[in-house]
């Protein structure tokens, strides 16, 4: 299976509130919320670090969720996220320029 | 409950200012002759004061901000402000006049991932609404830019302030916002000017128009419901009730950084030129003191049958000379939406059928 690598639209607004990540996609207004654990997920998605490392260093280590449950949900996250336009997905790893702000914590 | 509401809620309850609004300047090339502000310039905060209020407030947990005026196209450095604001990711929301916006600010703004730009439009005719910005011109340009800013795929909204030289143009610019393929909304509140000065006050419209506003179905929707009766009997969670989001999970910064609960509510909270805004915003006396009120608290309000349904707007109250005491604008919104007077209105002795709309009361000094 090939590797995935996720990235934070820049033309988003978000923040935390109380351990759950706000985001409001600037493309059409639509506002979610993360739960705790995809909210580690997005502060993790640097464009940088490989899909499958997320889920075991951020996921399952902190959450203590077994690693085939959490690369599924994970993947489910990430593609819901992708279809809105606020998470960018790629087969390698994002060039700099095209990346947002860090996320703060 | 919305998500969005749900998530207000949960603001309230960890003490977080989810929206902040921010006039970063007070100049103007408009004056408008409703405006409650002075528009020269005491000392407004510079470009890295402002940024450095933004982290504050990105640190803080502010999501919502609107940068405001004043007319904020005439600091030099909005763009450099909207631009240091969204890289903190701030849903970044701007109220404008837009005579300056043409198509390079509008595809700006739309590069820089802004939510929403709302425009102010008082009527659809150019010597009404010229008249009232004191701008010739001003509807030609800020049509103009609406345009422009639509065109780029923008969220606009036509705010239409109501006041007596307009009171009757709102379905002219309803119109005019459904010919541009933006958003409408109506705003009969005038509010005296910052420096106490009422005299703007005999703007407002009259009850015989705020009638007609409030039963006219392109306005306010569902007419029987929002001219419903007030339920009998206010129960425990109406009394326990805060009145607004104002110092709860509102605040408000002025361009010299005062802090205030609202931008309608100048009761002075602390300065950031001074104090983190972290710090004015938890441990505030004027701010907390704002916090502790609840609809049982107000003396008048709480035994009016309009309690749980009015707009009663503290900062409006707090301008007639108490917090805790009645808006009476608002007591006459809801008495024009009804027919029943409110608590304030019997005690003044206000029958239905006559009356000024509007008892100025002195401020208390």
């Amino acid at each position: 299976m090939s590797e995935k690598y996720i990235a934070r639209s820049s033309a988003i607004a978000s923040r935390l509130l109380g351990g759950e990540m706000m985001i409001m996609s600037a493309a059409d207004s639509t506002f979610f919320t993360l739960n705790p654990v995809a909210t580690v997920v997005w502060q993790v998605a640097d464009g940088r670090t490989p899909l499958s490392e997320i889920v075991v260093r951020a996921v399952c280590t902190e959450f203590q969720v077994d690693p085939d449950i959490a690369q599924r949900d994970v993947e489910r996250f990430v593609e819901d996220l992708s279809k809105h336009g606020i998470l960018l997905v790629s087969d390698r790893p994002f060039p700099n320029s095209t990346l947002g702000p860090p996320e703060a914590a | 409950m919305t998500l969005l509401q749900e998530m207000s809620d949960r603001a309230l309850e960890l003490g977080v200012p989810m929206s902040v609004h921010f006039d970063i300047t007070y100049r103007c090339n408009e004056r408008c002759v409703h405006c409650y502000l002075d528009h020269d310039d005491y000392g407004e905060m510079r470009t890295d004061e402002i940024k450095r209020v933004l982290d504050e407030l990105a640190a803080a947990g502010t999501f919502f901000l609107t940068f405001s005026g004043g007319e904020v196209l005439m600091r030099r450095d909005f763009f450099e402000l909207l631009e240091y604001a969204r890289q903190l990711l701030f849903n970044v929301r701007i109220k404008t006049n837009a005579v300056m916006i043409r198509e390079p600010e509008a595809r700006r703004m739309l590069a820089l991932g802004v939510d929403q730009v709302q425009v102010s439009i008082y009527s659809h005719r150019p010597e009404v609404h010229d008249a009232i910005t004191r701008l010739p011109g001003s509807l030609r340009r800020s049509s103009e830019a609406i345009r422009f800013l639509k065109q780029q795929g923008l969220r606009v909204v036509i705010a239409n302030v109501l006041m007596t030289a307009n009171m009757r143009d709102h379905a002219g610019v309803q119109a005019l916002a459904r010919e541009l393929g933006v958003l409408y909304t109506l705003d009969p509140t005038i509010t005296p000017k910052m420096d106490g000065d009422r005299s703007i006050l005999n703007l407002r419209v009259p009850g015989a128009e705020l009638d007609g506003v409030f039963h006219n179905e392109s306005l306010v929707g569902n007419v029987e419901e929002f001219c419903a009766p007030p339920p009998p009997g206010a129960d425990e969670e109406v009394m326990e009730g805060y009145p607004c989001s104002a110092g709860h999970t509102l605040a408000y910064i002025s361009p010299y950084g005062d802090v205030f609960p609202c931008v309608q509510f100048p009761l002075p909270s602390g300065n950031v030129r001074q104090q983190k805004f972290i710090d004015i915003w938890r441990n505030s006396s004027e701010l907390n003191e704002v916090r502790s009120i609840r609809a049982k608290d107000l003396p008048v309000c709480s035994t009016c049958s309009h309690v749980g349904t009015c707009t009663r707007c503290p900062g409006l109250a707090y301008m007639e000379g108490n917090m805790r005491g009645p808006s009476t604008a608002d007591c006459e919104k809801s008495f024009h939406r009804t027919g029943i007077l409110s608590a304030n209105m019997l005690r003044q002795g206000r029958s239905s059928t006559s009356g000024p709309l509007i008892h100025i009361q002195s401020l208390a000094v």
